[in-house]
């Protein structure tokens, strides 16, 4: 093992994360927007249908999950900018094998996406949301497993990916959709029948549904089985991304 | 026997699809040396140095840097070499320091902190260690990159076109740390260039390369010497004849070249000689040998046609 290579790799993540200060805090405003205006609004709508659960509560895992994904699939995108800008050829020239680089990025940028779920959890906590010591200790491991998935799939995406003009249409086409469908927002046993499949095969959705199970101790699925489910996507991308990476680069 | 180099390539070789690239190249640089790399765009430098530092892969034949053979030993290869690449490497986010501490931890330096203060040191840049890169000009970042790739003690320093894009004075500013530093830090370096005052006044030996061929290899001065001397330039009336009439003429670029021994003094033979044969004489002008006339000498064009009319084709309709 490299490990000082791979603690190198990761801390310029992390370095490069906290210098973008104005991007993490734009990277704010739709959560807020979304626990403002969609969360009050939500709420009378909820009450009105009798439901006990407040819609802000509701929606917290949803939007906690949407900042692991976006801030971890750029992460893992971030690769076609090391490439464009040549900082890519500095690490591939070095005595390090193709692998250490790829674990190094994904720990990295689960790391970021990890804080970016931290900040979104104060920030939910700010709009009423309650977390209890131990829900706050079970979801770090958690979005951590979450996190390192979603960078491994943008690493994937990048390494597969030959130019920089693909990055809008990946958060279009793929990021988008992906939490549209994951049930952050909404129940997903509603969606028509083709959507509700897609759901099912989003690996987001056993992520905010496991992250619901902490929150709000109720779930659609059992905790062990999303577990499982996040665990195996894993496993597989972590496996595809360093032999994609290893092929492409 | 190998030891003996720094680098040394049997016959190698790298073909793209229709491409051949490098054209069965046999190489041998010697330890200490300065050794440059010259041709036009597109002659081979990039893809010899980029299989010399094993970024790519050669079709066939073989290559070793240090004794270390470049498809078997890579990583003893890489730890052995340092790389300048002709665009840049840094990250402009993280300071000038960081750069190079991240460096040191990839090739696992120890003593990185005495070790960066010497390269900073080298390449004058300790006041700006912990500026961010992106603040940088681009001499600063080329020297920043030179520095990079010394951090880790290589015993063959590799440049691709090190002032490319850097203005006359920058540039001349740039030799004098490679000068300097190949004293100092008593390495082997291997640059690429396509400028012939570069390779004049850097390198002990050059190879000039075109179509992925050497087609000499010497030290500046004896490459000069190869020459007849001392060229001629004459614009006339009629190319082909004056070509046939004259000794050791060459038509280029719709001009005629006449390589001599002293030019001042044989000038007015071959005036007298044009006259006789009726060739006009529109305009004349003596040139003392330059790599670029050997250049000519050898491959019946200029480098620098070659990278303006490269120029041309890529600002063409499409940028």
């Amino acid at each position: 093992m490299e490990l000082e290579a791979i603690y190198t790799i990761w801390l310029r993540e992390i370095k490069r994360y906290l210098r973008a200060k104005e991007r993490i805090i734009s990277s704010l405003a739709m959560p807020i927007f979304w626990f403002l205006i969609f969360g009050s609004g939500m709420n009378i709508a909820m009450r009105l249908a009798n439901t006990e659960v407040k819609y802000s509560d509701y929606i917290a895992p949803g939007i906690i999950a949407m900042a692991l994904l976006f801030t971890s699939v750029s992460s893992g995108v971030s690769v076609i900018w090391d490439r464009e800008f040549g900082f890519l050829k500095e690490m591939l020239v070095a005595p390090i094998s193709r692998t250490s680089i790829v674990i190094g990025k994904s720990l990295g940028g689960a790391t970021t996406a990890l804080l970016q779920g931290l900040m979104i959890i104060g920030l939910s906590a700010l709009f009423g949301v309650k977390f209890s010591l131990f829900s706050l200790v079970s979801l770090l491991p958690l979005m951590l497993l979450i996190s390192i998935g979603f960078v491994n799939l943008g690493l994937i995406i990048a390494s597969l990916m030959e130019t920089i003009e693909g990055f809008q249409l990946i958060m279009n086409f793929v990021v988008m959709p992906l939490f549209f469908l994951s049930g952050a927002l909404f129940p997903i046993d509603n969606l028509p029948y083709f959507l509700k499949i897609i759901s099912l095969i989003d690996p987001l959705t056993y992520g905010v549904d496991a992250m619901r199970y902490i929150v709000l101790g109720a779930s659609h699925l059992p905790f062990s089985i999303s577990l499982s489910i996040i665990t195996i996507f894993v496993f597989i991308t972590s496996i595809i991304g360093a032999w994609v990476f290893n092929k492409k680069q | 026997m190998i030891d003996v180099y720094a680098i040394e390539t049997e016959n190698l070789r790298k073909e793209f699809k229709n491409i051949v690239a490098v054209d069965d190249l046999n190489l041998k640089v010697n330890k200490g040396e300065i050794f440059g790399l010259l041709g036009p765009n597109g002659a081979g430098k990039t893809t010899t140095i980029s299989m010399l530092c094993t970024i790519l892969k050669p079709t066939s034949g073989k290559a070793f840097v240090n004794g270390y053979d470049v498809v078997k030993e890579q990583d003893k290869v890489r730890k052995s070499i340092g790389i300048v690449f002709q665009d840049p490497s840094l990250d402009d986010r993280l300071t000038a320091r960081e750069n190079l501490e991240m460096h040191a931890s990839l090739y696992g330096v120890k003593e990185k902190k005495q070790r960066i203060k010497e390269v900073l040191e080298l390449v004058e840049l300790t006041e700006k260690a912990d500026m961010l890169v992106k603040t940088f000009s681009g001499g600063m970042k080329r020297r920043l990159e030179i520095a990079r790739g010394l951090v880790h003690h290589p015993e063959v320093l590799f440049l691709d076109e090190p002032t490319l894009g850097l203005d006359p004075q920058t540039r001349a500013h740039i030799w004098d740390y490679i000068r300097d530093l190949a004293k100092k830090e008593n390495i082997t370096i291997i640059l690429t260039t396509h400028y012939m005052e570069e390779a004049d006044s850097l390198c002990d030996r050059i190879a000039i390369i075109d179509h992925g061929k050497i087609i000499a290899c010497d030290t500046s001065e004896k490459l000069k010497k190869t020459l007849k001397g001392e060229s001629i330039i004459l614009k006339v009336s009629d190319n082909k004849k004056a070509e046939k009439y004259l000794d050791n003429a060459k038509v280029f670029d719709g001009k005629i070249a006449v390589y001599v021994k002293n030019a001042e003094k044989e000038i007015t033979k071959i005036l007298f000689k044009l006259k006789r044969h009726k060739i006009d004489v529109y305009e004349v002008s003596i040139r003392k040998p330059s790599l670029n006339d050997v250049f000519l000498a050898l491959t019946g064009r200029e480098i620098r046609d070659e990278e303006n009319n490269k120029k041309l084709i890529r600002r063409g309709p499409w940028s």
